[in-house]
C-alpha cells in the first residue's frame, strides 16, 4: 500500500489569521486507493487546511500538487473541477428537490433543442440512478430529498461529491449525527470508493472510527505538523499522545466525587408528569443539590425533549415543576433563569453563541438577562468577570473581544458554559455538552462539571455516549420511546444501561 | 489611516463630505453659514433642518432592523399623527381675532404621540404575538394606516391656524432649530440608554441569535415589542414636526414613501438589514447625506421631470461606495489592470 500512486502531495502550508497562526508548514500526502485520516484537537488546524484544499482560503504559502501537476484552488466550483471534492459535517442536500435533482445540480443533461431543448430529466434520473447503482446505495432518485433520513441524505451527498469523477474526497466530521447502523453504511461506501481508486481524506473525533476504516494518519497540533503514521504504527494511545502532546495520564474515572448527603432536602428541581404531545410522555425526574445525573438514551429517545420542557423552551402540555418543593411557574427560559436554571443546548451554532458578539458578551448575556434591563453589568465588570471564566475554563481565545465565532468549536463550547456559570446556577442542564469536541477539552469539561456538582450545582448530563454517561454520572435515568425507562445507581455499567435501553432485564448481580 | 479606514462610520462619513464638495465646487456659496434675523441661516443648516424628521424616523427604524425586524408603516404613522394633532389643535378664529386650540396643545401633541405608539404596539403584537413576517405585517398598517388617516380627515387637507404649534417645525432655540434639537434630545436619550443600561446588549443578541438570546434568558418578545413600540413613537414625532413645518395635515401626502429614505438611511449608515449589529450614529449620516442628495438636486437646478432619474443615479454611486466588495473590485482592478483583457 505504502508505494500506492501519490493523488494529492500538500507541502508547507501556512496560514494566518488576525492574532492566530492557524497553520504552519503543514504537510499532507493523499494516496489512491487509502483512507488517510486527519487528525488534531479543536483549533489544530483541521478545518482550516480543508479550507485551504477546497479553495475557501488561499495558503499564505505552500503548495498542492495533484497528480503530480502544482494546483491552487481558487473557490470549492473550481477545486471540483480539479478533481477535489468534499462532504461537509451536515450534508447540504436541497431539501426541495429531488435525489436525482440534487446530484445532478449545476450539470443537467440537456435535450437538443431540436426536441424542445430544456433539462432532460430522464437522462437526469438514468444518471443519478447509475451513479447510485455503482456506488451500491438503494434509493429512488425521483424521491424529494428532504424527506430522507439525514444518514441517507448523507450517503447521497457522498454520491454527490463523486459524481463529478473525483480523484480526492475530504470527508468532514461525516458520522457526528449518525448511529451506528447508518455509520456501518456510511463505510462501507466509503470502502467501495477507495477500491476504485479515490484518495480520501477523512476527519472525525471518533478514534474507534479512524482504525476501522483508515489505513494512515496525519497528526496536527496547534497548526504545525506532527507527523504521518501508519495505522498499524501508532495505537490509540500514541494517538492521542501525539494530537494532546503528552500522555494523557488516565482517560479513566475522573476525579473521585462523592454527592453531598443532602439528608431529606426536597430536590432542587422536580417535574412531576410533564409531557408534551408527540415529543415525550409524561413523566417525572428529580435533581438534587451536588448531583450529577445521566440521561441516557438512543437518538430519539426524548433526551433533549426532556431537557427543553425542563427550561421552558418548548411549552408542556402537562405536569408540574417545583423548585425547592415548592410550586415553580416556569413557562419561558427567563423564568427558569430567575430561578437560578441554567441550560447549555445541544447545538450550539444555531441556539448557543450569538456569531458576531464577543467572548465577554456572550459571557455576560445570561447573568445580564436575570439582572434584567433595570441593573447594568457594566463593561469593566463584564470584562472582570469574562477574564476570570476564560482563565477558569481555560478557553483559549485570542482576547475577550474576539467575536465568539473565531474560536474553535470546543472553545465555544466552553464559552457557553462560562455564560451559565456566571449566573452560578442552582441547576444547569448541558445537553451533549462534550458533542464535536476533542479528547482532552472532554476530559476538561467534565471535571468541570464535577467540580461544579461539588460545589453544591445539580447538573443534568446528556451525552449521547454511555460510557461518558457512566463515568460521570452518581444516578441514572434511562429513556427509551420518549418514556422513562427506569433507573440505574451510581456503579452502574454500561452494559446494565445498554440492556436498560434495549429492554433486557438485567439480571441483579 | 488603515484604522481610521477600517472605522465602521469611515465610508459613510467620506461619503457626506464628498457629496458636500460636490456641491460647493457647483455652487461656492453652498458651505456658507450666517448669521440672520436672530438664527443660523445656509444651506447646511436647512439640510439638517430638513433632515431631522427623517432622522427621527430612521432612528426607529434602527432599531427595528436590528432585532431582525421592519418597519413600512412609519410613513403612514407620521399622516396618522400629523392629523391627530391637527384634528385637535385646529383652530377656530374667536371674536378677538385670536385664534384658540381646540384642546389644550400639550393634549393634542401627548394624545398624537400616544396613537402613534400605539400603532408601534400594534406592529410590534403582529410581528411578536402573531409571528407575522415583519414586512408582512407593518405592510397592513402601511396601507390601512393612511386610509384611517384620510377617514379622519374626510379627505381634506386640515390646516392648522394655532401659532404656537408652528414652533416644532419652524422655530428657533437659541439660533438652532427646534426639530434639529428634537432630533439631538432623542438621539441623545437612545445613546445614553444604549450605553449605560443592557438593552444595546439585548437588541444585538436578539438581531445575532434570537434563539440562543431566549435561550439566555433574554425576554425578547418584550424587547422586541418595546423597540417596535418606539419606531411607532418615533415616527410621531417625525409627524408632529412635519405637519408643524407645513402648518397642515395632508393624509394623502405627509411622510409619503419615508418609510423607504429611512430605510435607505439605515443601510447607508452601515447597519446590517440582517440584525444584530447597528449605529445610530451612522443611521443619523445616512439621513444627512439623503438630505444632501436632494438639496443638492435642487441647489444644481435639476429639471423636476428627470430629478428621480438623477437622485436614483447619484442612490445608486453612493451605495457602490459604500460596498466593501465593490471597493476591493476597484483596488483589484487598479493594482492590477490587464491591457490585453477585454
Amino acid at each position: 500500500m505504502s508505494d500506492a500512486a501519490i493523488v494529492l502531495r500538500a507541502r508547507d502550508i501556512s496560514r494566518a489569521f488576525p492574532g492566530v497562526q492557524a497553520l504552519s508548514g503543514v504537510e499532507l500526502t493523499l494516496r489512491a486507493g487509502e483512507v488517510h485520516a486527519l487528525m488534531g484537537q479543536n483549533g489544530a488546524g483541521k478545518s482550516t487546511l480543508i479550507k485551504v484544499l477546497t479553495g475557501v482560503q488561499a495558503p499564505d504559502t505552500g503548495s498542492i500538487e495533484l497528480l503530480g501537476q502544482p494546483v491552487t484552488p481558487r473557490s470549492p466550483l473550481h477545486a471540483q473541477e480539479l478533481g477535489i471534492s468534499a462532504v461537509h459535517q451536515e450534508s447540504h442536500l436541497l431539501p426541495n428537490l429531488s435525489v436525482a435533482e440534487n446530484i445532478c445540480a449545476g450539470r443537467y443533461p440537456r435535450r437538443p433543442w431540436l426536441r424542445g431543448g430544456g433539462i432532460d430529466w430522464r437522462e437526469t434520473n438514468k444518471r443519478a440512478r447509475e451513479l447510485l447503482a455503482g456506488l451500491g446505495i438503494e434509493l429512488d432518485v425521483a424521491q424529494l430529498a428532504g424527506g430522507l433520513p439525514a444518514a441517507v441524505q448523507q450517503l447521497a451527498t457522498v454520491a454527490r461529491a463523486v459524481a463529478t469523477d473525483a480523484r480526492v474526497l475530504i470527508l468532514d466530521e461525516p458520522t457526528s449525527s449518525l448511529d451506528a447502523e447508518e455509520v456501518k453504511a456510511l463505510f462501507a461506501l466509503i470502502r467501495r470508493l477507495r477500491d476504485k481508486g479515490v484518495a480520501i481524506l477523512f476527519v472525525t473525533h471518533f478514534l474507534d472510527q479512524v482504525y476501522e476504516v483508515c489505513d494512515r494518519i496525519t497528526v496536527l497540533r496547534n497548526g504545525k505538523f506532527v507527523g504521518e503514521y501508519a495505522c498499524g504504527k501508532l495505537d490509540a494511545r500514541g494517538l492521542v499522545a501525539a494530537m494532546v502532546g503528552r500522555e494523557l495520564v488516565n482517560a479513566g474515572r475522573p476525579a473521585a466525587h462523592a454527592p453531598a448527603d443532602t439528608g431529606g432536602a426536597p430536590a432542587v428541581l422536580a417535574a412531576r408528569g410533564i409531557s408534551r404531545r408527540g415529543q415525550l410522555k409524561p413523566m417525572d425526574i428529580e435533581l438534587r443539590a451536588g448531583e450529577v445525573l445521566g440521561l441516557a438514551g438512543l437518538l430519539g429517545s426524548g433526551r433533549t425533549e426532556l431537557a427543553r420542557l425542563l427550561f421552558a423552551l418548548d411549552a408542556r402540555d402537562s405536569g408540574e415543576l417545583s423548585v425547592d418543593g415548592k410550586p415553580a411557574k416556569i413557562d419561558q427560559p427567563a423564568d427558569a433563569l430567575q430561578l437560578g436554571l441554567g441550560f447549555c443546548p445541544e447545538d450550539r451554532k444555531e441556539s448557543g453563541i450569538v456569531a458576531e458578539l464577543s467572548v465577554r458578551e456572550n459571557i455576560a448575556l445570561a447573568l445580564q438577562a436575570r439582572m434584567g434591563l433595570g441593573k447594568f453589568l457594566k463593561p469593566a465588570e463584564q470584562r472582570a468577570l469574562a477574564e476570570k471564566l476564560v482563565a477558569a475554563l481555560g478557553v483559549k481565545t485570542a482576547g475577550i473581544e474576539t467575536p465568539i465565532a473565531q474560536l474553535s468549536g470546543g472553545n465555544q463550547q466552553k464559552a457557553i458554559i462560562a455564560r451559565w456559570l456566571a449566573t452560578n446556577p442552582r441547576v444547569l442542564i448541558l445537553d451533549e455538552p462534550t458533542r464535536g469536541i476533542d479528547i482532552a477539552a472532554k476530559q476538561e469539561l467534565m471535571n468541570e462539571v464535577l467540580q461544579l456538582a461539588n460545589a453544591g450545582t445539580a447538573v443534568l448530563f446528556i451525552s449521547a455516549e454511555i460510557e461518558e454517561v457512566v463515568r460521570l454520572s452518581d444516578r441514572i435515568m434511562v429513556l427509551r420511546d420518549r418514556a422513562k425507562a427506569g433507573e440505574l445507581p451510581r456503579g452502574a455499567d454500561e452494559d446494565a444501561v445498554y440492556s436498560m435501553i434495549s429492554m433486557i432485564s438485567s439480571a441483579p448481580a | 489611516m488603515k484604522r481610521l479606514a477600517q472605522h465602521a462610520l469611515f465610508w459613510p462619513c467620506t461619503t457626506l463630505l464628498l457629496l458636500l464638495v460636490v456641491c460647493a465646487v457647483f455652487n461656492p456659496a453652498f458651505l456658507g453659514v450666517a448669521w440672520q434675523g436672530g438664527h443660523l441661516y445656509g444651506n447646511l443648516v436647512d439640510i439638517l433642518n430638513r433632515a431631522a424628521p427623517l432622522m427621527v424616523v430612521s432612528m426607529g427604524m434602527t432599531l427595528v432592523i436590528a432585532v431582525r425586524g421592519l418597519d413600512i408603516s412609519v410613513g403612514a404613522v407620521v399622516a396618522i399623527a400629523a392629523t391627530v394633532a391637527a384634528l385637535m389643535i385646529g383652530g377656530s378664529f374667536s371674536a378677538g381675532g385670536e385664534v384658540a386650540s381646540r384642546f389644550p396643545l400639550w393634549l393634542a401633541l401627548a394624545t398624537a404621540l400616544g396613537v402613534a405608539a400605539a400603532c408601534g404596539l400594534w406592529n410590534g403584537l403582529l410581528v411578536v404575538k402573531a409571528g407575522m413576517q415583519p414586512i408582512v405585517a407593518t405592510l397592513i398598517l402601511m396601507v390601512a394606516g393612511r386610509g384611517i388617516a384620510q377617514l379622519l380627515t374626510g379627505g381634506q387637507i386640515i390646516t392648522v391656524y394655532y401659532a404656537p404649534f408652528y414652533t416644532l417645525g419652524n422655530g428657533f432655540l437659541l439660533g438652532i432649530p427646534v426639530a434639529l434639537w428634537i432630533a439631538a434630545a432623542l438621539w441623545a436619550v437612545l445613546h445614553l440608554v444604549l450605553s449605560r443600561s443592557a438593552l444595546g446588549l439585548f437588541i444585538r443578541a436578539i438581531g445575532g441569535n434570537p434563539e440562543a438570546a431566549r435561550v439566555a434568558g433574554v425576554r425578547s418578545s418584550a424587547i422586541t415589542l418595546c423597540v417596535y413600540t418606539f419606531c411607532g413613537l418615533a415616527a410621531g414625532v417625525a409627524g408632529l414636526i412635519i405637519s408643524s413645518n407645513v402648518k397642515s395635515a395632508d393624509a394623502n401626502n405627509a411622510g409619503q414613501l419615508l418609510e423607504l429614505d429611512a430605510i435607505l438611511a439605515v443601510t447607508l449608515g452601515g447597519t446590517a438589514l440582517t440584525g444584530g449589529r447597528f449605529t445610530l450614529a451612522g443611521t443619523i449620516i445616512g439621513a444627512l447625506i439623503i438630505q444632501t442628495l436632494t438639496s443638492m438636486i435642487y441647489s444644481l437646478g435639476v429639471p423636476p421631470e428627470v430629478n428621480l432619474v438623477v437622485k436614483a443615479a447619484l442612490v445608486f454611486a453612493v451605495m457602490l461606495l459604500q460596498s466593501a466588495g465593490f471597493r476591493a473590485l476597484v483596488m483589484r482592478v487598479a493594482r492590477n489592470p490587464r491591457p490585453g483583457a477585454t
